[in-house]
């Protein structure tokens, strides 16, 4: 933006500076008293919420025109510096906000007490909460229940989702058995919860009771008896990752589908010329053509169940003996009130991912583009 | 005979391949279908019956009723339309000759026996929207239970969460994408200094838990008083979809042909027209894809709405966790909630698949 009049006034370049400031200044005023507005405001809730969404999606908009509007009325060689930085500035003060800075106050607090004031103590006393994270029986059960998460969810999704890509790519009707495998995906761990709880729901032994828990009824109908399938420790673990596998499947599927479908007819067709068999052939190529997709897909879904909190906050609330990581953070911030404890967890699910991360930078080191 | 033979074979694997993906398929879809099935049922069928008797079935159904004489003695044996049996046996009941069964109804004082009949039942149910009337509406509901008696009950307002939902999901969807388009479209075309070093960053926070940031950030809204407020909850699904959102923008953006932008650039264009004019139209399977991936994972979302709007703004997975605390066995409320849940995401999902299996496909790891 070049100013067309050369002998502009000094007058007029202070009213251009203080406008190019003032309408910055006017545009975030204005969009902090419509903030007022919502928050503090009993107007019907349809009103509240069209304007929420007017506001919220036309004020990020506004903002980035605004930003950019006072930048270009910067002198030239200061503007053009700056411009970048409107571009990148907000994602990169968010991300720093939310998630990088965290990373070392979580750090700080873990090493301090209930309140998250004073240091927890002197000396070796100041890793009490990792002590305690790593002593305390049900954080022993956290951890024993999470390995069983990674292990055996992690274990079936990714079986099941590779034997419906494999078996679905050789059918007709692959694009219906793969959009009902993938369907979960849709769903929520909360309104899964629901559905599964229905289907081990359980009434006991009574006359005129009736099982109308799904688990139940069939086990019924074999001549079994009904059980509460989700207060029989350890096995009530196995019942909520099945819940897992069951939204986790599809997402494998999907992904190693499309890896699938990226062999070369070619070889497998010289395969089976020279008379392997379609087992040989699964083996000898498909298997290690779609390693590096089986590979990213395991990690996703390990990454996945290690922060695992909804299924089990939502059907057990951890009780039962199945306690996870994620929900023993969650009742020691919020149930017991206790933000070091809380934090040195946290800090542990960080260092859990941190092969994840080193192996992220090095693919993205290695051809600008991670996994 | 050769090429016949191979024929069977190809003809039997198929029929195998099809067995397997729908017996699969069956058990991926079975459970929601109960659900749906007893959201219709009336409240006290639920209790009465699996929802699988709306199927067509067998079941015994009462035809008639006797009144044993006063002078037939019920210790011993007692005969009955010419069968005898203890009175032990008929309270278990006993299927006569005729294929009718007979049942002695409570104690032996009743002296009363029910006749039923295996009939067939078909497609009969009792079929009702009261449940979802009764979980949507936010006002006191009245209904006359089993037992005659009165019940008052305030409503479980999954129609206002459902609108708290909409409100939060659709700008926590728009907002993280654009701020990361223009992010994606700085690291890809614009020059400054500490570029490399900002990108590798937001690499290594890809996979961060955001469990790392729950404590600080609640501390940092109890200071600002932005709890409970959708500006609090849009910045909070922004901040944790960005890392994703700016890398898959970036990796689509940075492959856009550097002859285009030029061109712009020699015309005069700024920065920001380019970007409005250019970028944006040409991203839009990029952004699509990450918006259908980050609606519904805003829409899902149930952890950070749980910490950092709770009960004061509550989300439909929110009002959904606590019918399951507070009434968990009321499954006419929980399976209609359930579906009124998953009603908009499922919608979104299946008409837009395929730019969501794109999303995914890009790179899905999200903390």
């Amino acid at each position: 933006m070049q100013s067309p009049a050369k002998n502009s006034s000094a007058f007029s370049t202070i009213g251009r500076v203080l406008l190019s400031f003032l309408v910055p200044v006017i545009t975030f005023w204005g969009l902090w008293q419509v903030f007022l507005f919502l928050r503090d405001s009993e107007a019907p809730q349809l009103v509240i919420i069209v304007v929420a969404i007017l506001w919220g999606v036309g004020g990020i908009a506004l903002l980035f025109v605004v930003l950019n509007w006072f930048v270009e009325q910067l002198p030239g060689e200061l503007g053009r510096r700056l411009q970048p930085f409107v571009f990148i500035g907000p994602a990169v003060a968010i991300m720093a906000w939310y998630l990088a800075i965290p990373v070392f106050r979580t750090l700080a607090l873990s090493f301090k007490g209930p309140l998250g004031q004073e240091w927890i103590g002197k000396g070796w006393e100041i890793f009490a909460n990792y002590e305690f994270a790593f002593t305390d029986r049900i954080m022993l059960e956290t951890f024993r229940n999470n390995l069983m998460w990674m292990v055996f969810g992690t274990a079936l999704s990714v079986g099941f989702g590779l034997l419906v890509a494999v078996l679905a790519d050789r059918s007709k009707f692959e694009s219906i058995y793969k959009a009902i495998i993938f369907m979960p995906m849709a769903i929520s761990f909360v309104g899964a919860g629901v559905i599964w709880k229905f289907v081990y729901t359980y009434r006991g032994v009574g006359v005129g009771i009736q099982e109308i828990g799904l688990l139940n009824a069939i086990v019924l109908a074999f001549g079994g008896e009904s059980q509460p399938w989700l207060n029989l420790p350890p096995w009530n673990n196995f019942f909520l990752i099945i819940i897992m596998v069951w939204l986790q499947t599809g997402f494998a599927m999907v992904v190693i589908s499309s890896a699938i479908k990226g062999i070369p007819d070619e070889l497998l067709e010289a395969a089976r010329i020279d008379g392997a068999t379609e087992v040989q052939a699964f083996f000898g190529i498909t298997i290690p053509y779609i390693k590096g997709t089986l590979l990213t897909v395991t990690t996703t879904i390990v990454i996945f169940s290690l922060k695992l909190f909804d299924i089990v906050r939502v059907m057990t609330g951890g009780n039962n003996g199945t306690n996870v990581i994620a929900n023993e953070f969650y009742l020691q911030r919020f149930t017991y009130g206790n933000t070091g404890r809380a934090s040195a967890i946290a800090i542990i699910l960080l260092i859990a991912v941190v092969p994840v991360i080193i192996y992220n930078l090095r693919e993205f080191n290695k051809d600008r583009r991670a996994f | 005979m050769a090429t016949s033979s191979l024929k069977g074979q190809q003809r039997r694997s198929s029929l195998i391949i099809n067995g397997v993906l729908i017996l699969v398929c069956l058990i991926w879809l079975v459970p929601t279908l109960g659900v749906f099935i007893t959201s219709f049922r009336d409240s006290q069928d639920i209790f009465n019956s699996g929802w699988w008797a709306v199927l067509p079935h067998k079941e015994d159904a009462e035809t008639g009723e006797i009144i044993l004489e006063d002078d037939i003695d019920v210790n011993g044996q007692i005969a009955i339309e010419g069968t005898s049996a203890t009175f032990e046996e008929w309270r278990e009941g006993v299927v006569l000759p005729d294929g009718r069964k007979l049942t002695w109804y409570g104690n032996k004082r009743t002296r009363k026996i029910i006749i039923s009949e295996e009939v067939w039942v078909g497609f009969a149910a009792n079929l009702t929207l009261e449940n979802y009337k009764d979980v949507i509406t936010g006002k006191e509901i009245s209904f006359t239970d089993a037992g005659g008696n009165e019940i008052t009950r305030k409503g479980n307002n999954l129609g206002g969460a459902f609108l708290n939902s909409v409100a939060v999901a659709i700008p926590a969807t728009v907002i993280p994408i654009l701020i990361a388009a223009f992010a994606a479209f700085g690291f890809s075309w614009l020059k400054f200094p500490g570029r490399d070093l900002l990108f590798t960053m937001i690499v290594a926070i890809l996979v961060v838990p955001l469990q790392i940031s729950l404590v600080p950030i609640l501390q940092d809204y109890t200071k600002l008083d932005l709890n409970g407020t959708f500006l609090g909850i849009w910045l909070a699904h922004t901040g944790f979809g960005l890392p994703l959102a700016t890398y898959l923008l970036f990796n689509y953006i940075s492959t856009l042909p550097r002859e285009l932008l030029e061109a712009a650039y020699i015309d005069g264009a700024s920065n920001f027209t380019i970007f409005v004019r250019l970028i944006l139209p040409l991203s839009v399977p990029s952004l699509a894809s990450f918006a259908i991936f980050q609606f519904l994972w805003v829409w899902n979302d149930y952890l950070v709405s749980l910490v950092f709007l709770g009960e004061k703004t509550r989300v439909i997975t929110y009002a959904l966790a606590s019918i399951v605390g507070e009434k968990g066995q009321d499954w006419h409320l929980l399976t209609s909630g359930a579906f009124i849940s998953m009603l908009l995401p499922l919608a979104v999902f299946f008409a837009l698949q395929r730019y969501f299996v794109r999303g995914m496909l890009a790179g899905s790891v999200k903390g």
